[in-house]
């Protein structure tokens, strides 16, 4: 073992170990952060679609969460960084202007938020169906218009059914962050494999990801723990622990 | 200096002890080897045309066939005619490790004999000199490195020219933009689709992309080079036994032209699995290194 690795400096470079690897979990944050801000919102969009009576809207939300669910997350990435400009002259143009760097941060946002809104659309669909028929009927006999009746009697349930499932979610995103190296996103496990390819030391490289990964991860699930318990409804769905 | 007189010494050694010691002391890879009756060749999927995977899945290559010649000699010191011989790929990040921890005993790819990595590994004669230089396109209208100021340049991540690449900017004053592909392959990518102005990375290389791309005729390299590097046969670090008979079997090969041969025949011939001609003569430093064979690192 040979801890103080991470005190030394890269090569031809101005700045130690652990800074290159604090600047990774920057960009493994950022990344996290705006893709579960898109997979939220286009998530609930979708799964309130595949509950509206609406054949060709539900047929577009399976057809989407569909898509988006069975093909490999880093098949995903290669497609929106090399396929997509490639196919669309104005999309190609637009990124030969731009920044490589914010392309690439971009493209693992879009990437790793439509990925993760199919997922949410699932739980938000599901959290909806799981509520009895009545609530809806009632909302209806009350005079509530449709976008009432969800806004204001079932997907505030719904959503508070969904944080558990919610939970691994957003952890998961943050782990799938690390896919993003392959499109060449300077996130923290690309520069946990450039630590231990410059220095051969694997092991401690290796050793602090994980320790990273395991705390952003944990902290996700406390926040996610707490919101869940500021929202609970008493006496519904565990409250009152 | 040091490897180099060590490496005389330990020649000496082993050419007096030839024969009187035989398996009795064997140790390192030897000993392993002939334990396990198994050896094990690192090589890489796509560094053409030094290891690649042809179209059906084998190992070949110039350092491939420069280490089955090595798998001979093994045979022939331990007398186990009916040595097997385990084929292994390795990737660029993994390659170091997998040696270490005896995954494989030797790697055949193409890589770079540094100091850094003389650390942790050894390596073998030196079977191939590379120039690091820069590929453009040739409407780019970049000529030269300065001209690169501002634009996105496209590496390797985890190869030395990401180092090199560090280094050249602080030198030269000029500001680039690092971009990243994971593979050569897509740092050759980036630069095709234009995403990226240019290319760093060791001219064979990048003349075995360009030469497998939709339009060869698109690219040029730039005169400007960056650094001279040796490859060679990466071994586990502290095995004077092993390393001393690959250096006797590749200076050998060297001198009996063997060498020579086998550069024709992957470097100036059309190879599998496409019959592309990569049309890249022997270096003037190559056939120096051929003439006083060395494991000197840079």
């Amino acid at each position: 073992m040979h801890w103080s690795i991470f005190l030394e400096q890269v090569p031809d470079g101005d700045v130690a170990w652990w800074r290159m690897l604090a600047s990774g979990l920057l960009w493994t944050l950022a990344t996290a952060a705006c893709a579960w801000v898109v997979a939220f919102s286009i998530g609930s969009v979708i799964g309130v679609m595949r509950t509206l009576r609406r054949p060709w809207l539900i047929r577009f939300g399976n057809a989407y969460v569909e898509l988006f669910r069975n093909v490999p997350l880093i098949v995903q990435f290669f497609i929106w960084y090399f396929v997509v400009p490639g196919l669309v002259p104005a999309v190609q143009d637009a990124v030969s202007e731009m920044d490589p760097t914010l392309f690439q941060f971009i493209t693992a946002v879009v990437c790793l938020g439509l990925f993760t809104a199919a997922r949410i659309a699932e739980q938000v669909r599901a959290g909806i169906n799981s509520l009895a028929r009545g609530q809806r009927l009632a909302a209806y006999a009350l005079g509530l218009r449709e976008s009432q009746t969800y806004r204001h009697v079932l997907l505030p349930m719904a959503y508070r059914i969904i944080i558990p499932p919610l939970t691994s979610e957003l952890m998961n995103l943050v782990k799938n962050t690390a896919v993003a190296y392959s499109i060449g996103l300077t996130e923290l496990f690309f520069r946990t494999r450039e630590m231990g390819e410059i220095t051969f030391r694997y092991f401690e490289a290796f050793a602090a990801a994980t320790v990273i990964y395991a705390a952003v991860a944990f902290s996700a699930n406390r926040v996610m723990t707490w919101i869940e318990r500021r929202t609970a409804v008493p006496g519904y769905l565990g409250a009152h622990r | 200096m040091k490897t180099l007189l060590r490496f005389a010494a330990v020649s000496v050694v082993t050419a007096l002890c030839a024969g009187a010691a035989q398996a009795e002391d064997l140790s390192g890879t030897l000993k392993k080897v002939k334990e396990t009756g198994v050896i094990t060749v690192g090589h890489r999927d796509s560094s053409i045309p030094f290891s690649y995977l042809d179209d059906k899945q084998n190992a070949i290559g110039y350092s491939v066939d420069l280490c089955l010649k090595i798998v001979d000699a093994v045979k022939n010191e331990l007398k186990m005619p009916g040595l097997k011989v385990q084929m292994q790929p390795v990737t660029s990040s993994n390659r170091i490790p997998l040696l270490q921890n005896g995954t494989v005993d030797m790697e055949c790819g193409s890589t770079t004999n540094s100091v850094e990595r003389q650390k942790q590994v050894s390596f073998g004669l030196t079977t191939f000199v590379t120039n690091v230089k820069v590929v453009v396109k040739k409407n780019s209208g970049i000529n030269s490195l300065t001209d690169l100021n501002g634009k996105p340049v496209a590496t390797t991540s985890g190869t030395t020219s990401v180092q090199l690449l560090r280094a050249n900017e602080k030198a030269k004053g000029i500001d680039f933009k690092e971009i990243y592909g994971k593979d050569h392959a897509e740092s050759f990518l980036l630069l095709e689709s234009g995403r990226a102005a240019a290319f760093v990375m060791d001219d064979i290389l990048i003349a075995g992309l360009v030469a497998n791309s939709k339009n060869p005729g698109d690219y040029r390299m730039l005169d400007d080079v960056l650094r001279t590097e040796p490859y060679g046969i990466m071994l586990r670090k502290d095995d004077p036994q092993f390393k001393a008979l690959v250096d006797g079997t590749l200076s050998s090969l060297m001198k009996s032209g063997e060498v020579a041969r086998l550069y024709a025949r992957w470097f100036t011939q059309p190879i599998p699995p496409r019959g592309v001609n990569l049309n890249f003569p022997m270096s003037k430093e190559l056939s120096e290194a051929l003439k006083n064979p060395n494991d000197k690192g840079v």
